[in-house]
């Protein structure tokens, strides 16, 4: 199926949007109000323009911007597909609330360089909405380098020397992954000479040969799988948890690794293709790492006592989940990925959210820390509580769709043993964050006298975040047509 | 201007510059910095002003004195060395710009005008390498801009004489070397030029005086190119020199001896001579891919700045070597475009340390504070921008030089070498954080009463504005490499490598 | 190969020359030396050409009127030794540079000898 494109200027404006507002962010160093003021105002506008492509996406009209050749034979062009749209969508709601529960969190904290903090953010949603429009592998890759550049500052916030060795673990792992990726894409540029994703795969008509499409597979994977964190390329993400807790939420559940996811994405189904995975069992390749990610991945977050450190290995293998709904390789399988892909990031996000709270009004990191603090801080532990369930997959909780997707498209395949990895994830799920809930409401805890809430500006986004859990999980209509979508241009029907 | 005499007029404006100099800044010594940036500037209209017409009319041939070749010396202004020509005069141009305070600063003032008139000897002397359609004149020219370098290089700081003698003694051998192969082809063949000589060498077949004449010769351009293991002379003559003269030798000098190997493998002895008949390519490219990873490795234990820089050029002119070594077009594309990148790149990196040197007073990599960065953050920000940049990181210039040597590489099946590639971007990252780290995250160092120093004393607008546009124009110059690519330098390419992009 | 050992007898006392002048670049620890074998590497090149040039039965290429113009073996080949003539500037060009070097390595530490050198400049503050 190969949709209308229509030529628009709204997906360079997303792109750009929040890139304009750096150099205003920069400018009003000395006034915070104004600045986030206009870090408000840019992810206001980019939601806006996001939201203004949905409408096309849903109908099949494609909006596309084409810039110019960056290199012979590749252009930088914009695409906004169902699949961008929908990763867009996810990453710039979910900036609105990461802005304003930001303002309340480098308040609380009274951060240091806010201007640096805050200028470099909206340079990682630029290119993450660059990520989600890229038309082809060589604009992917522009935009996903800049991604990893832009979080570098990010990363290293705190400027003590544990933050800078995670800075350089950090760029260590990722630009080694852009540099597999830019082999690869330089690669398959050789092979067929044409880099722009197609529903169905870029090398469908060509017939490559095993010596070639699994190598060029295991680049691919090399690629994006650091960003998404797939075993054993995962070590980076807990070690970036020593930024700062709203860089933790939206990068380090949202942008940044599901960049990386919805790269993955892109190589299965616009690169390779279904029936070249097939052909050559790179798709059952695929499902032995995203398996062991989950369940490893699971139990290594049983035994964190760091309460970010434990959510940065439940999204290590949280994110298993949609590398392996997108390797099962069929339609309902994607929708539950993609699915997962957009809720999984309301959830955790709620998560970080909390994790945030707590540290910003106790100082407190580890779980072993939490007990009783439910009483003092009602409002958070209750979002925490609703995210964490729905993480379980407990309905109606936007967690349990997905799940049910992927699960019910594991026995549609003919691989119900995956379900069953599924069910054991969810238990471990439950395993490593219902004790945390318990803890903050059923244990009596010390040193909590007179502790209230965080600020306004950290509780309203947390407790959106976790209604958003249960919206979704009631109304997930625009999500699943748009999944819909996604799958119906790659497996038809 | 004259449009037949156009080859001949870049080198020429260079040389008058040179005699001009000593004259009329004899009485006002400041007039020679004006004179030089005149020249420059007229140089690189002339050359920006040649791309044009190559691309309109094909390539120009100007005969000096009127004599025909192959007996009389002839220029070729052809899309190539229209291209390195506008490279070299525009680095030239911006570099002079900046070194207007470096030069007031280092050197006494005695040594001013002598110095100006020096780097338009040099000028003169690269110019006509490109130029030049004759091999013994290539010689001339490769001696009298390594002459001027010696020069230039010997009055730096105390240790720079050294470094110039020991560069004196190696280029010596190295142009000793290009002549003996020169010799070799000449007796042969009996023609020195370029053109001739492509059209005698087929009947005159592979013997053994052929095959010694090329590998002279390339042994003579690697040593001007610094081609690893002959590099020896490069690390010291980069940290001893002057800013000024390390800034023009870094992003131009070397690029030279590229150049020279580029035309001797390609336009002469032609792409299956150097890949099949003997398999010379093959050894640059080894050679090349060792430099690489020898120069990276090395750069990330120096602690001046500037000799970092020096490991990193090793490390970079192995790109180009690689990519001539690859003998494919794609390779080919990729090393004369890494020609213009690494210039840019490594211009602004050493009006960098110029500047880290002009104001904090030295350039080493340990002494380095976020101090240093809060005094100068136009400065640091051009360093960061650069340092992604040599990373090879997109939409900066680095990042199009590796997509282009990459596939190059995939397209040889060469995976050692794509690998090496990689690997080299990897260690880049490595050295170059280093630097970054320090700038932006070491606490400033306290003076004794327990402040730190305050006030931005960024450096002067006439080295900042250099600096900036040298850095900018790695995010325009990336953005617009299609362009170039496209319109000038696939043009180029030697028969037998025309371009096939898939 | 007699034949060619012999007839290129030149060729090998040039080699011989070259390979002097490389061994005094590389040897000699006193850099006035390697000057030495600088200039003689030169002259062995310089004399590689001007070898080049004869023939066998034949005069300077000054036209003379008893023998004409038309036949060339008559003659010996003036390209090599006009091009020599530009490469021995430059050779005296370079000589005179290296010692220029020389001197101000001498005045500022007040020894020649490599090694001596290198152990200075290690030792050398900046």
């Amino acid at each position: 199926m190969s949709a209308p494109a229509a030529p628009s200027l709204l997906p360079l404006l997303a792109v750009l949007v929040s890139l304009a507002a750096v150099p205003l962010i920069l400018l009003s160093s000395r006034s915070p109000r104004l600045r986030e003021t206009w870090t408000l105002a840019a992810a206001a506008a980019k939601f806006g323009l996001v939201l203004a492509l949905l409408p096309g996406a849903l109908r099949g009209r494609i909006a596309v911007f084409d810039l110019f050749e960056i290199v012979p034979g590749v252009r930088l062009e914009l695409r906004a597909d169902p699949l961008g749209v929908l990763f867009a969508l996810v990453a710039s709601g979910l900036w609105i609330l990461t802005s304003l529960y930001s303002i309340g969190y480098t308040r609380g904290l009274n951060e240091h360089k806010q201007t640096r903090y805050f200028a470099f953010f909206a340079v990682c949603l630029s290119a993450t909405v660059g990520i989600a429009f890229a038309a082809n592998l060589v604009t992917f890759i522009l935009f996903y380098e800049i991604l990893t550049i832009a979080t570098y500052p990010l990363v290293i916030h705190k400027e003590t020397p544990e933050a800078v060795s995670a800075g350089r673990k950090y760029l260590a792992f990722t630009l080694s992954a852009g540099v597999l990726l830019i082999a690869a894409a330089a690669w398959s540029f050789l092979l067929v000479g044409d880099l722009d994703f197609k529903p169905g795969g870029i090398f469908s008509g060509a017939a490559l040969a095993g010596k070639t499409a699994v190598p060029l597979f295991l680049l691919f994977l090399g690629g994006v799988g650091v960003k998404s964190a797939v075993m054993p390329l995962h070590s980076w993400l807990p070690t970036a948890m020593v930024a700062p807790t709203p860089v933790s939420a939206l990068l380090h559940a949202v942008a940044v690794v599901k960049a990386g996811v919805f790269g993955l994405v892109r190589v299965v189904a616009f690169v390779f293709g279904p029936d070249l995975l097939r052909r050559f069992h790179l798709d059952t390749v695929l499902i032995v790492f995203a398996v062991t990610t989950i369940l490893v991945g699971s139990l290594l977050a049983l035994r964190q006592d760091n309460l970010k450190r434990r959510l940065a290995y439940s999204t290590v293998s949280h994110l298993s989940y949609i590398i392996l709904g997108t390797a099962l390789l069929s339609g309902p399988a994607l929708i539950g990925a993609l699915l997962h892909l957009a809720f999984h990031a309301t959830m955790k996000i709620t998560l970080f959210f909390c994790a945030g709270a707590i540290y910003v009004r106790l100082h407190r990191e580890n779980v072993s820390e939490l007990n009783g603090i439910g009483k003092a801080m009602p409002w958070t532990m209750a979002a925490f509580t609703l995210g964490s369930l729905g993480l379980c997959g407990v309905p109606p909780l936007n967690g349990f769709l997905s799940k049910w997707f992927l699960g019910s498209a594991a026995v549609g395949t003919g691989r119900p043993l995956l379900a069953g990895v599924l069910i054991l994830s969810g238990l471990l799920n439950a395993a490593y964050l219902l004790p945390i809930v318990q803890r903050s409401f059923f244990r009596r805890g010390s040193g909590l006298e007179g502790r209230r809430e965080a600020s306004p500006w950290m509780v309203v986004p947390l407790v959106l975040t976790a209604v958003l859990t249960l919206v979704l999980g009631l109304f997930p209509g625009t999500f699943h047509r748009l999944a819909g979508r996604v799958a119906a241009g790659i497996f038809g029907g | 201007m004259i449009p037949t005499n156009a080859p001949a007029l870049a080198p020429l404006i260079f040389l008058f510059a040179a005699l001009i100099i000593p004259l009329a800044a004899f009485k006002v010594r400041r007039l020679a910095w004006v004179l030089a940036i005149a020249a420059a500037a007229a140089a690189a209209a002339v050359s920006v002003w040649n791309i044009f017409r190559v691309l309109e009319s094909g390539t120009f041939h100007y005969r000096f004195g009127g004599w025909p070749p192959p007996l009389g010396i002839e220029y070729v202004l052809d899309p190539l060395s229209a291209f390195i020509t506008a490279v070299i005069n525009l680095t030239a141009l911006v570099v002079l710009v900046h070194s207007h305070l470096t030069v007031a600063a280092e050197l006494p003032e005695r040594k001013h005008v002598p110095y100006y008139a020096l780097v338009m000897l040099m000028m003169s002397g690269f110019n006509g390498i490109v130029l030049t359609g004759d091999f013994f004149n290539l010689y001339v020219f490769l001696e009298i801009a390594s002459l001027a370098l010696y020069g230039l290089i010997a009055v730096g700081d105390r240790k720079s004489p050294v470094a110039a003698f020991r560069y004196l003694v190696i280029g010596m051998v190295g142009g000793g070397f290009y002549l003996l192969g020169v010799g070799f082809l000449y007796i042969n063949s009996g023609s020195l030029n370029m053109a001739d000589l492509k059209a005698i060498l087929p009947a005159v077949g592979a013997g053994p005086e052929i095959i010694v004449a090329l590998c002279f010769m390339v042994l003579g351009f690697g040593i001007k190119m610094a081609l690893f293991p002959l590099h020896g002379w490069l690390p010291d003559a980069y940290t001893y020199a002057p800013t000024a003269t390390s800034s023009l030798m870094a992003p131009i000098g070397t690029k030279i001896g590229a150049y020279g190997l580029l035309r001797v493998l390609f336009f002469v002895f032609g792409v299956n001579f150097v890949t099949r008949t003997v398999p010379l390519a093959q050894v640059v490219s080894w050679l090349a891919a060792a430099g690489i990873l020898y120069g990276s490795i090395m750069a990330m234990a120096q602690d001046e700045l500037k000799r970092m820089l020096a490991f990193s050029s090793i490390a970079q002119v192995g790109y180009i070597g690689l990519g001539i070594g690859l003998a494919n077009s794609l390779g080919l594309l990729g090393a004369v475009l890494h020609v213009l990148n690494h210039g840019l790149m490594k211009a602004c990196l050493f009006l960098v340390a110029g500047n880290f040197r002009l104001r904090l007073g030295h350039s080493r990599i340990r002494a380095l504070d976020s101090g240093a960065r809060r005094r100068m953050p136009w400065t640091s920000a051009a360093f960061t921008l650069a340092a992604l940049s040599m990373i090879g990181l997109p939409p900066t210039v680095g990042f199009f030089s590796k997509w282009y040597l990459a596939l190059g590489t995939i397209r040889n099946r060469s995976w050692v070498f794509l690998a090496v590639i990689l690997a080299s971007s990897l260690l880049n990252a490595v050295y170059f954080f280093r630097v970054i780290e320090r700038l932006y995250l070491r606490p400033a160092l306290r003076d004794n009463e327990g402040r730190e120093a305050e006030g931005r004393t960024e450096a002067a607008p006439s080295m900042l504005l250099p600096t900036l546009v040298l850095a900018a124009s790695l995010i325009v110059i990336g953005l617009l490499n299609a362009v170039i690519v496209n319109g000038l330098l696939v043009r180029f390419l030697p028969p037998g490598l025309e371009i096939v992009f898939p | 190969m007699r034949d060619f050992l012999v007839g290129h007898y030149f060729y090998w006392f040039i080699f011989l020359l070259m390979t002097i002048g490389l061994a005094g670049i590389i040897l000699k620890r006193n850099l006035i030396k390697k000057v030495i074998g600088m200039s003689i590497l030169q002259v062995a090149i310089i004399l590689f050409f001007v070898a080049s040039a004869s023939k066998w039965d034949a005069t300077v290429p000054i036209l003379d009127p008893a023998l004409g113009a038309a036949d060339v073996t008559k003659y010996i080949n003036p390209l090599p030794h006009c091009l020599m003539l530009t490469a021995i500037v430059v050779g005296v060009a370079t000589s005179g540079v290296a010692f220029a070097l020389i001197i101000m390595i001498w005045r500022r530490f007040r020894t020649l000898d490599e090694n001596e050198l290198l152990e200075k400049l290690k030792h050398d503050p900046d």
